[in-house]
């Protein structure tokens, strides 16, 4: 790279972390005010504080039981569709099924979440006056996660030959067989990072989550609900956590990628 | 915060006087044990900064609570009776305890959100101070409990306002221009505005309303940002200078910083509110919510918690229980003729309500949106679109050709 | 008007993501395949912190008496005034959405054949011929999709306006969310204009993709 290259990409990069840098050290200011921009000094206090924060631990919950069960419900979900449009052969049909999967993606996410809270409103009431929550949210997840599922999963669809199915029901395997033995593994990876995907969009969506929660609180919603006066540090010891967690998965997803990349290498070396 | 310690200190003294458990801090916790779990939850919506939360070794009012019934709660909060009033009207949200203002109470009341109490629940409604009972916003004392009551002032940053504040005026300073912060709710903004102007804050008079749309028109170039909360952090950190607000939150703020001041404006008075415990009809735990109400009624309770919040008691015997500093301030508790001075906010007819969100909507975002901009927006894109559709479609003939 | 005031600022924010991200797309693009994903992975590693203390995190960088003020003051520099106002907001936008700008970018610029840009230079094209003639036109798609991740977003946003915007700087998004769980309890009228926003954005969608030479978009879509 060219010294001006360099500049730029380190000044991007700046630009990029200057405001994580800033809630990284903020977490570790040891004030009793609260204060968001004078150091007094290093401390742990606010992680300390964090685990006891009932608040904090409870959102956390809600946050993490969401992601998972709309996670997984999403893969299963979003697999399932992307095989059932990859078998459609009409080229309109499966055209205008790709649209519908795809809008949720375009539409803007506020109007998305209003639509969806009147939705939900409308079949809580006909049900008796029941409150959203955990469920409705868990719905309204899953709804804007398959499509991302979907998306990953469909490319490896394509790559895969279509024979491997059926030479391996020729060679005695039942559809289901077939299925789970050459099919699945072949678009594993699709799915992981499908799921993956879905697992961090829902742990960061905030604006969706904000207008179907009824009663309930997520952590972005709660750090919502603080931005309206002061976020405790404790938020941001919470955050830096969560980062560094990000941080090491990252690594270890890159780091698999890079050898799945290179045993593939390999092998088409060996095809040649 | 040292009178929070000292009242701590005062408040275990008197409760210990009185041989009942100590409710604060950790090691009182083993000499009672917790009531058993009923497995309820019940969904509490109340203001923000409006409870006491443990913080620095004051009381914990829900997790009190929870111990001593077994009842689960689900605390959380909104910033402005408006967002209530949306959250609650919007479905979907069922709370069993909110705590609404007295304009937004009547209003509940009128559209039918409130569920009556049942006040032998409630016995803690005996502490009530007689002044605070059947309130204007509801009559007959059937939908609603005081929690607690203030006035509206002015905050300022004694470092750069060195004036005395004794007019909603000095809002409208330019001296202080982009320094002024303003109530993020119709109410409150257009309050200021209408006492400035000599009107009633409950005026039907269509062009008083509008004067008062005029006027905060002209003060938007000098406001920094319409806020609720975030004053407490704006003003702690020097930001801004001068953000009217309610008096209790002096407690956090003057305390926490000597720098910053708080002035009632006695020239044109004040708004006097009144904060109340409601049951949102429909509530699935209503027992257990006059319950909570109940609770927080209890004059120990009561004084805990107000003197963690700030914000004044109707209650006198939990205000004898509160630091003789606080009872003696007249932040806290304003002479009376500065009550005599203020005004309450009533419920406004339909009419005047929807014209207060639209001058509301003006004033915030500048105008309110023509249909005929808005189609002309939409048609001109629209035309866009087609244009290089049919722009490619030519030019791709021509290319054949 | 907050509709033109939304369209606008979406606009402006897109158009800087679109100047900013594109050079940082480009050298990322060239360098080593073991830098470039060390460089992908630090594009979008942001993503993964809460967005709302992100914005946050804006404030105190922004305010009057915010960090970036103190070192400016430290340095005997006059004060700027950056919070609540509609740079600011531009600036989260731009900070927010800027990743959805450059991963396309880079996944469409990465995919292209470097033997194409050597045989225009061979034919005696110049680098500003090169880029306008092959490199931009092969980028399309990146663009294309680019741009349609971060105008999307950005003219819907409420959160980054009420943040950064100290509540005078109000988007559509603002209004909706006001009828909706706001001050002005209207879901008729908010539903409306959730609409309107819907069709609004419906119809750029189809502009853009006029420009888009009939090439799938799905490639430049998924990170």
């Amino acid at each position: 790279m060219k010294v001006a290259s360099k500049v730029y990409t380190f000044l991007v990069f700046l630009f990029l972390y200057a405001p994580i840098f800033v809630l990284i050290i903020f977490s570790f200011n040891d004030s009793d005010t609260m204060s968001r921009s004078v150091f007094s000094g290093f401390s742990l206090r606010w992680y300390a504080r964090l685990f006891e924060d009932r608040m904090i631990m409870d959102a956390l919950k809600n946050t993490l039981i969401i992601a998972v069960v709309a996670a997984a419900v999403a893969t299963v979900l979003g697999t399932v569709a992307a095989i059932g449009l990859n078998g459609i052969r009409n080229k309109w049909v499966r055209r205008m099924m790709m649209n519908v999967t795809n809008l949720p993606m375009v539409n803007p996410e506020i109007v998305t979440g209003v639509s969806l809270m009147l939705l939900f409103v409308f079949v809580a009431q006909s049900l008796g006056g029941l409150s959203l929550g955990m469920l409705s949210l868990i719905l309204a997840h899953i709804t804007f996660c398959t499509p991302y599922v979907v998306l990953s999963v469909l490319p490896k669809l394509r790559q895969m030959d279509p024979h491997l199915y059926e030479a391996a029901q020729d060679l005695g395997c039942d559809p289901r067989r077939a299925f789970f033995k050459v099919v699945l593994p072949e678009i594993m990876p699709g799915i992981v990072t499908g799921m993956i995907m879905a697992f961090t969009l829902s742990i960061d969506d905030f604006i969706i989550s904000y207008f179907t929660s009824g009663t309930t609180q997520t952590l972005p919603i709660y750090i919502y609900s603080m931005t309206r006066k002061r976020v405790s540090p404790e938020i941001n010891a919470l955050s830096t956590l969560l980062f560094v967690a990000v941080l090491f998965l990252l690594v270890i997803v890159n780091l698999r990628q890079a050898r799945d990349k290179r045993a593939q290498e390999r092998k088409e070396g060996l095809e040649s | 915060m040292s009178f929070k310690k000292r009242f701590l200190a005062l408040f275990a003294a008197a409760l210990l006087l009185l041989g009942m458990s100590v409710p604060a801090g950790a090691s009182s916790e083993e000499e009672e044990p917790a009531a058993p779990k009923r497995g309820v939850t019940i969904n509490v919506y109340n203001w923000g900064e409006y409870i006491s939360n443990g913080v620095e070794g004051t009381l914990d009012v829900n997790a009190e609570f929870t111990r001593r019934t077994g009842i689960d709660v689900n605390y959380t909060t909104f910033d402005t009776n408006e967002s209530l009033y949306s959250k609650l009207a919007g479905g979907g949200a069922n709370y069993d305890v909110i705590i609404p203002s007295d304009y937004m109470v009547s209003k509940l009341i009128e559209e039918g959100y409130l569920e009556k109490l049942d006040f032998d629940n409630i016995p803690n409604f005996q502490y009530i101070d007689e002044q605070y009972r059947n309130p204007d916003y509801d009559p007959t004392n059937e939908y609603s409990v005081p929690y607690t009551w203030g006035v509206v002032g002015i905050f300022y940053n004694k470092n750069y306002v060195k004036e005395e504040i004794n007019s909603w005026k000095i809002l409208w300073d330019e001296k202080y221009a982009g320094k002024i912060l303003m109530f993020d709710n119709p109410r409150d903004s257009f309050g200021i505005a209408q006492k400035l102007l000599g009107y009633s804050f409950n005026s039907t008079d269509e062009r008083e309303w509008q004067e008062a749309a005029m006027l905060l028109k002209e003060q938007k170039p000098l406001v920094q940002a319409y806020v609720m909360d975030q004053i407490f952090d704006k003003m702690a950190n020097g930001d801004a200078w001068l953000a009217p607000y309610y008096a209790g939150d002096a407690a956090t703020l003057v305390e926490d910083n000597p720098d910053i001041g708080f002035a009632i404006p006695t020239e044109e008075g004040t708004n006097f509110f009144v904060d109340a415990l409601c049951i949102p009809k429909g509530a699935a735990h209503k027992k257990e919510a006059e319950e909570y109400i109940n609770f927080l009624c209890d004059p120990e309770i009561a004084a805990a918690n107000v003197d963690y919040i700030g914000y004044s008691t109707p209650e006198s015997a939990a205000k004898e229980l509160l630091p003789k500093e606080t009872v003696e301030n007249p932040i806290f508790y304003p002479p009376q003729e500065i009550l005599d001075n203020s005004e309450v906010f009533v419920n406004l007819p339909e009419e005047t309500s929807l014209l207060l969100d639209s001058l509301w909507a003006e004033v915030k975002m500048g105008g309110p949106g023509e249909t005929a901009t808005l189609v002309a927006i939409l048609a001109g894109f629209l035309l866009l679109y087609i244009g290089i559709v049919v722009y490619k479609k030519i030019k791709a003939k021509r290319e054949l050709q | 008007m907050f509709f033109l005031r939304s369209i606008w600022l979406g606009a402006i924010a897109t158009g800087i993501c679109l100047l900013v991200g594109y050079p940082l797309a480009y050298i990322i693009s060239r360098t080593g395949a073991r830098v470039q994903s060390v460089l992908v992975m630090l594009v979008m590693l942001p993503m993964w912190m809460n967005f709302l203390l992100r914005t946050y995190a804006w404030m105190t960088l922004l305010e009057d008496n915010g960090i970036i003020n103190t070192a400016l003051a430290t340095l005997g520099l006059p004060k700027l005034h950056m919070i609540n106002t509609s740079g600011a907001v531009v600036l989260g936008m731009v900070y927010n959405y800027i990743p959805y700008m450059i991963l396309p970018l880079y996944s469409a610029l990465a995919k292209m054949d470097h033997s194409v840009i050597e045989a225009a230079q061979d034919l005696g094209a110049n680098q500003r011929r090169v880029f306008t003639k092959v490199i931009f036109p092969l980028s399309m798609p990146g663009v294309i999709s680019g741009i349609t991740m971060v105008f999307v977003p950005a003219v819907s946003t409420f959160i980054i306006s009420k943040m950064l915007g100290g509540g005078s700087n109000l988007l559509i998004g603002d209004l909706i969310d006001m009828q909706f769980l706001g001050s002005a309890y209207n879901p008729n009228l908010g539903s409306a204009i959730s609409l309107v926003l819907m069709v609004l954005i419906l119809i750029c969608m189809g502009i853009m993709n006029q420009f888009d030479d009939g090439e799938t978009r799905g490639g430049g879509l998924m990170i």
